[in-house]
């Protein structure tokens, strides 16, 4: 009779786990991000009218984007200068370009540890001011400790508009090549 | 100073056990627990409570990560992001609710069980006291919880049990403004219901809790006949296998099984009320978002409530205030007012068997009537109920007195 | 063989207090009006319409009305309207399918009677039945070119979506593309309805809507925080509310969850003659047709009960697992009680 007493005890508490499994992914879908959080994802910026050499701060989920028209001399040097981490890669193919200007548009956040890195007009350079991480025109890094350049949002090129949260096919090569990390 | 065996393994049995005690406290709160043989399925409701308690308990968390305690923003926290957004939030709600409204239908049959098989006698009256103490605590709990969707509902319930404590004819107006945190129910209103109700008057129950289980453990819980025997004896007889012999079965796992079948019923049910029939533990006029400048036209309290309501409505203000006050209190006072010497159950105990239906039955139409619009023929049935109510705890001492001892 | 007895005697009390406080106490409370099934039997019997005379008659409705499906479009804007008028007048492109013919007729010739309203804004508008007769046939041919607009956009929507649910590599069935389609374009006719009878004095926030239409999507300045756009679009509301409230005696209730508030009964006998249930209300008679009351309760019960699909589903599991549940404990507590008696 013992046998049988456990087999029922046991079945019953092996079925009553399965209703918890059942109640801990209804607790997971309550700690999702809400459906109104998912669909704020997507901003769209109008770069047409920003001006050259000068950082323009957007924002987009919360983060800070920034924005920056890159000027002729910045240009000629992006086409030289080897990205840090990517040898074999020009600093140029990091920029997006919308009609003939080439614009830097990163999430303004340290890829170290999540600062904001100051711009800093006299040196076109961007200094991350908690752990001392230095950044390019290209927001390529220049001095650690951050591992790689700032990373590119999601984008796709829409006229002269970017919708930032969707993955157009230019974004999808620059993570392809491994040249920004998905955010 | 203990002996710590050094040998022993990390969190092995050994290991725990000289740590823990855990053979100890196995044996002493579940498998050497004692629980008379000779019951029915109504000595389940205490789990049944505990399980309801945990239902509110994890559904509360989780609306708890959604709402907001903000006048302005707590009514659509409620019904448009918790219901409409967040997933499953309508399943926490709906089950948050209706347990709610369930808790009280089960604690109404715990304490009718208690009081038909006098198991608040000779030795069990802390057990009557700390369960009456647990009543109240639900009962704030469910009138802060009431408050927080600010609604119609909420608010002019606020405003009403608040204005009690002014006393009638005393105008302690300083008093009720000062529950209030304001000349209204308000904002500073709504938060500190908020706090009652997640954090103060939870932690309360919980700690009551383990006081009623604590006071159930020397007098032992109570049987069908109100029979006394040694439980010692009883449970040594167990021990040595005559189980068909010996009136006692160990808490775990025998009284358990019987508990676990019990619960699966209920949840049953419960579910059916959770996913089919939830609206009556939300009251429609609540789905209106609160206004102070127009009440209801029908304002009543959740049925829980409403026969000790009805005792305060048929009454001018000051009378009124007096029954009410009496009947909060006088459930407490049970144990020391029948003065009875039989520990049995109801039917064999001469005039209080008709004292316990008509107590039940005069409650029950205090109840229908609370709810109904105080018009004839409601208002003068109320009122009757409502006297009888009053005369019958008034008799129970002279009634159980002259009872026989069995 | 006791506990069953015990429990015959908990479950039928339970009952009775079930019966006091909900069904037997909400029949006293709320007076029973009959339903008369959106016929307006007190109204005239009309003659038969003639569309082509209607088209000529209803020039004068663009006077105040826009009538987007026949390309007309109002002369002044919501918030000059409420200036004159007190209250915004509908856009009447659905009027014919909305409306129940001889209640739109009748209404025409005397709005204010028919509508059961005291200041109903609208002048009499038809000289005669047979004129309002006319109009009516004429709006029936509006409404059905309305419909098809309101079909095709919705339809080219859906499209959209399960073009883009395949782009991002979720499998979408035939069968399931159909209901997206179909649930889309359901849900955008049951909103135009809304907008149609309800949506210029009654706003619904929780399905984003507005006295003055949808809420417009606005983005604040990132350096100040602030959103002119939306202060703007909130102080023209504010504007036609007081407005509106003026005309009407007080604000129209927001009906996000009027579906929870009011019971189906109340809703339905309400909106076919308001005086019923609210003698003396502002509320006008709006002479819904059985299909437009239909679709109106529709949008209202998506926003009011939104979860109601997503319940119905997951119930099944729930109650079937306590029901294994229950019956596994059974077994155990068989197994556990044996040979103690």
């Amino acid at each position: 009779m013992a046998d049988r007493r456990d087999f029922m005890g046991m079945a019953l508490g092996a079925f009553t786990g399965l209703g918890a499994l059942g109640a801990l992914y209804a607790a997971k879908r309550t700690w999702d991000p809400l459906p109104s959080v998912k669909a704020a994802g997507f901003t769209t910026l109008d770069v047409s009218k920003a001006p050259e050499g000068v950082l323009i701060t957007e924002m987009w989920r919360g983060k800070p984007i920034f924005v920056l028209k890159q000027t002729k001399e910045m240009v000629e040097k992006a086409k030289k200068k080897e990205i840090s981490n990517a040898k074999g890669h020009k600093e140029i193919e990091r920029l997006i370009k919308i009609g003939d200007s080439y614009f830097m548009i990163t999430v303004g956040l340290c890829t170290h540890l999540g600062c904001i890195p100051g711009y800093r007009p006299e040196t076109q350079d961007f200094l991350c001011a908690c752990h001392g991480g230095m950044y390019d025109s290209t927001a390529d890094v220049t001095k650690a400790p951050p591992p790689r350049g700032l990373d590119i949002p999601p984008y796709k090129i829409d006229g002269n508009k970017l919708v930032l949260g969707e993955e157009g096919p230019e974004y999808k090569k620059l993570v392809e090549t491994g040249l920004t990390q998905r955010v | 100073m203990a002996h710590f065996d050094e040998n022993a393994k990390p969190f092995s049995h050994k290991w725990l056990n000289e740590r823990l005690a855990v053979d100890t406290l196995k044996r002493v709160l579940s498998t050497e627990y004692w629980i008379p043989k000779n019951i029915n399925f109504l000595w389940a409701m205490g789990m049944v409570l505990a399980a309801t308690f945990g239902m509110l308990l994890i559904s509360g968390i989780f609306l708890l990560m959604y709402y907001q305690p903000n006048t302005q923003l707590a009514f659509d926290s409620v019904n448009y992001t918790i219901m409409s957004e967040v997933g499953y939030g309508w399943l926490w709600r709906h089950i948050h609710g209706v347990g709610a409204s369930v808790v009280f239908l089960i604690i109404y049959i715990h304490m009718f069980t208690g009081i038909y098989y006098g198991s608040y006698k000779r030795g069990r009256e802390l057990i009557w006291l700390s369960g009456m103490l647990l009543f109240v605590a639900f009962s704030a709990e469910a009138f802060s919880g009431y408050m927080l969707p600010w609604g119609q509902m909420s608010y002019w319930a606020g405003m009403v049990i608040t204005n009690l404590f002014s006393g009638g004819s005393l105008h302690a107006t300083g008093l009720v403004e000062w529950i209030r945190g304001d000349y209204v129910p308000s904002q500073a209103f709504l938060n500190r219901f908020f706090m009652l109700h997640v954090l103060l008057i939870p932690l309360a129950i919980i700690g009551l809790i383990v006081f009623h289980f604590g006071t159930l453990r020397i007098p032992h819980v109570n049987n069908q006949d109100g029979e006394e025997f040694d439980f010692d004896a009883e449970a040594e007889k167990w021990k040595a296998g005559q189980k068909k012999e010996s009136k006692v079965i160990p808490f775990n796992p025998v009284f358990l099984s019987k508990d676990v079948f019990v619960m699966g019923v209920y949840f049953i049910l419960f579910f059916f009320l959770v996913f089919y029939n939830f609206e009556f533990a939300m009251d429609p006029v609540n789905f209106d978002p609160a206004n102070p400048l127009k009440t209801p036209t029908h304002i009543y309290p959740e049925w829980y409530f409403l026969w000790s309501y009805e005792i305060l409505r048929p009454f001018s203000t000051n009378i009124g205030l007096i029954a009410f006050a009496f009947a909060q209190v006088i459930f407490f006072a049970l144990p020391f007012l029948d003065r009875s010497p039989n520990v049995a159950p109801a039917s064999r105990r001469g005039p209080f068997k008709y004292w316990f239906w008509i107590l039940l039955v005069d409650m029950l139409i205090l109840t229908f009537m609370g709810k109904l619009p105080p018009v004839k023929p409601w208002g003068t049935i109320g009122y009757v109920a409502a006297v009888i109510f009053i005369i019958l705890w008034i008799a129970l001492p002279f009634i159980t007195k002259s009872e026989k001892k069995l | 063989m006791k506990d069953l007895k015990i429990l015959g005697i908990v479950v039928a009390f339970a009952l009775i207090l079930y019966y006091g406080v909900e069904p037997f106490a909400h029949s006293q409370m709320h007076k029973h009006v009959e339903f008369k099934g959106f016929k307006y039997k007190d109204l005239k019997d009309i003659p038969k319409g003639d569309p082509k005379k209607g088209e000529t008659l209803a020039a004068s409705c663009a006077g105040c009305h826009s009538i987007k499906a026949a390309g007309m479009k109002a002369p002044m804007d919501a918030m000059a309207s409420s200036a004159a008028y007190g209250v915004n007048p509908p856009d009447l492109s659905l009027a014919g399918k909305m409306l129940d013919e001889k209640f739109f007729a009748n209404f025409l010739v005397n709005p204010a009677k028919v509508t059961k309203s005291k200041h109903f804004a609208m002048p009499p508008s038809a000289g005669s039945l047979q004129d309002a007769a006319d109009i009516v046939a004429y709006f029936k041919e509006v409404a059905k070119k309305a419909e098809e607009t309101t079909e095709t956009e919705a339809k080219k929507i859906a499209n959209e979506k399960v073009e883009k649910l395949k782009k991002s590599g979720i499998k979408v069935s035939d069968s399931q593309s159909k209901e997206i389609v179909s649930k889309t374009v359901k849900n955008a006719k049951n909103k135009e309805a809304f907008v149609f009878a309800c949506g210029r004095c009654h706003a619904n926030r929780y399905g984003k809507w507005t006295q003055l239409g949808d809420v417009p999507k606005t983005k604040p300045d990132i350096n100040t925080g602030v959103d002119l756009a939306k202060i703007d679009f909130q102080k023209n509301l504010g504007a036609y509310q007081i407005k509106l409230a003026k005309y009407m005696g007080k604000l129209p209730p927001d009906l996000s969850i009027i579906v929870r508030a009011r019971s189906e009964d109340y809703l339905k006998t309400f909106v076919e003659d308001p005086q019923t249930q609210l003698p003396g209300t502002a509320m006008p008679r709006v002479g819904l047709t059985n299909e437009g009351y239909e679709e109106v309760l529709g949008y209202l019960e998506s926003t009011g009960d939104p979860s109601k699909e997503k319940r119905e589903s997951t119930a099944p599991w729930v109650i079937g697992f306590f029901v294994i549940f229950t019956l596994l404990a059974y077994g155990w507590y068989k197994s556990q009680w044996k040979g103690l008696h």
